[in-house]
């Protein structure tokens, strides 16, 4: 495959970047031009160096991951052939990849707020559309997961705001709102529960509401008619270190003779 | 240590199957079509239910230890049942929970209480780049949006996924760097870099746009390059791109000012397993909008 020399690559960066001058004093300024071995990478003064976090996380993957499978890297960089299409929260503490363990190639992965799924809506949510779109019409994924998890401050922001009188978020409010119908629900049948209650049942409801709006994209619709996806949807408890799934199936009763 | 008697994990698992079909009357027909005979006569109703299955994970390892420690890439197995899926499903957790949480329970209960992530990660939703492997972060460590083409659009174009993570990653979690992560072969870049320029109604095509910037200035500056050539340079642009367009958020410029938020450009090639990370050096750079912007640190991992 033909690809860019590191001279073109940086000649092509610094057309439109100027590299400073004015190196930061926590670290030196080396030049893209020399291939640094990892082994010589600068130390920090610091207690947190966000530079040596990642240079020990690459280099812990490529001595430890790439280079031992590389055969199957080369054909990972072909092409990708995911099994799932997952929906996962952004925190921090529920990547889907840490506790499923989805190597590279297995999980096409959406991450956002409180991993809601909208209505297909090509105006307002063209990213979430694009990766249902890229994921089921291109890739062909056969299985979706929606998975929820326990103190989602996106759920919890859906289930106080507006009733708390809180100030409104410029576009958080205007995201987690999407989970509304799940809210009403909890406030119906569980709203005489305690606050952490409703909350956790917020938590499932809205990954139930997520996966009935994959229902309202076309490609979704059509995968599903053709019996070649599956919809689920999961639950990470990472108070309690559980796991559940559930299955979403949609099919007929038996006839119902009309006499 | 005495080791525990094995618990047959296929008894402990059934024992956990709770179905509960709910039903649900409704005018859409989805699935497969009746059989002829039955149309006339058949009230139809849809039934959506939810199979629930619960993964009760014991005190005491699985009876059934499958040998998950090779480093090779698995292909799951094609099944059309479900039930494999799940077996699948629960094996993966079991063995996270085994190796990973049960030997930290400390950390996990702590971090139960609160996330405090030192990074927002923005990075692209294909399947080869989850940063949480490639950069080794943990639980706890990283805030992540994973999108079509890692990109962040302005915040004049309104409320999305997007922003509203950046938005609480960067006034309720406080991180102190955010990095935008692009890499080799992007299917989203290259639909950026294929778009006609007449309207397309796909969704893709309504969401790369938001890149558009740096496809112009690479069709300017990498004209003579071949395609691919051409979309490894947007890649790396679309990255350039984001931070300014991070840069319109006024609380974001405003942290980034002060000093308390960094940000970051990386680039992950997968085809030679390299990493480039790039620090957007704010001091130094014009502060015009949209102009270009100076940077420092820059490393070249191999």
């Amino acid at each position: 495959m033909a690809s860019l020399s590191l001279e073109e690559t940086v000649e092509g960066g610094k057309r439109l970047i100027n590299t400073s001058e004015n190196e930061d004093n926590s670290a030196k300024l080396e030049k893209p031009t020399a291939e640094l071995p990892l082994a010589d990478l600068i130390p920090s003064s610091s207690s947190f160096d966000p530079v040596q976090a990642i240079i020990e996380g690459f280099k812990d993957f490529k001595l430890n991951e790439f280079d031992p499978n590389r055969p199957c890297y080369d054909e990972l960089a072909k092409g990708q052939e995911p099994k799932f299409l997952v929906f996962a929260c952004s925190d921090s503490r529920v990547s889907p990849s840490t506790i499923l363990n989805f190597k590279p190639g297995e999980a096409f992965t959406v991450r956002n707020i409180a991993n809601m799924v909208p209505v297909f809506d090509q105006l307002k949510h063209s990213g979430t559309g694009a990766a249902i779109e890229y994921a089921i019409s291109v890739l062909e994924i056969p299985n979706i997961l929606v998975i929820g998890h326990s103190r989602c401050g996106g759920i919890e922001r859906l289930m106080s705001y507006p009733e708390d009188r809180s100030a409104p978020f410029d576009f958080i409010d205007d995201w987690v709102k999407i989970g509304l119908p799940a809210k009403l629900k909890v406030k119906a049948i569980w709203g005489n529960c305690s606050f952490d209650e409703q909350l956790k049942q917020c938590e499932k409801e809205s990954v139930k509401l997520s996966l009935t709006n994959l229902l309202t994209y076309p490609y979704v619709r059509k995968a599903i008619a053709k019996n070649a996806l599956k919809l689920m949807g999961g639950y990470y408890d990472f108070v309690d270190g559980k796991f559940e799934v559930v299955l979403f199936e949609t099919h007929f009763s038996p006839p119902i003779p009309a006499i | 240590m005495a080791a525990p008697s094995p618990t047959p994990f296929s008894r402990l698992f059934n024992s956990s199957v709770d179905a509960r079909p709910t039903s649900l009357k409704t005018a859409t027909i989805l699935g497969p079509k009746l059989k002829s005979g039955e149309t006339e006569q058949a009230h139809l109703r849809l039934l959506t239910s939810f199979k629930h299955l619960k993964f009760k994970a014991s005190k005491e390892p699985p009876g059934l230890t499958q040998q998950l420690d090779n480093r090779k890439l698995e292909s799951l197995t094609e099944s059309e049942n479900g039930c494999d899926l799940f077996e699948d499903l629960k094996h993966r957790f079991l063995r996270f929970k085994r190796r990973k949480f049960k030997e930290n329970l400390d950390h996990f209960q702590n971090l139960a209480q609160g996330q405090a992530p030192k990074f927002m990660i923005i990075a692209c939703a294909d399947s080869r780049v989850c940063p949480s492997i490639i950069l080794g972060f943990q639980p706890g460590e990283a805030f992540m949006v994973r999108n079509v083409a890692n990109l962040v659009p302005t915040f004049e174009s309104g409320p999305s996924e997007t922003n509203a993570a950046l938005e609480f990653a960067v006034n309720s979690l406080k991180v102190e760097n955010i990095l935008v992560i692009g890499h080799s072969c992007c299917g989203g870049i290259r639909a950026l870099m294929s778009m006609e320029d007449e309207v397309d109604s796909s969704f893709i095509r309504s969401w790369v746009v938001v890149g558009k910037n740096a496809r112009l200035i690479t069709k300017s500056a990498a004209s003579n390059l071949s395609f691919d050539q051409q979309c490894r340079h947007c890649e790396k642009e679309s990255v350039n791109h984001s931070l300014l367009n991070l840069l319109t958020y006024p609380w974001i410029e405003e942290k980034v000012a002060e000093g308390v938020l960094s940000l970051h450009g990386g680039y992950y090639d997968f085809i030679d397993c390299t990493f480039e990370k790039w620090t957007l050096d704010y001091k130094a750079s014009n502060r015009e909008k949209n102009s270009r912007f100076a940077v420092k640190n820059q490393f070249y991992w191999c």
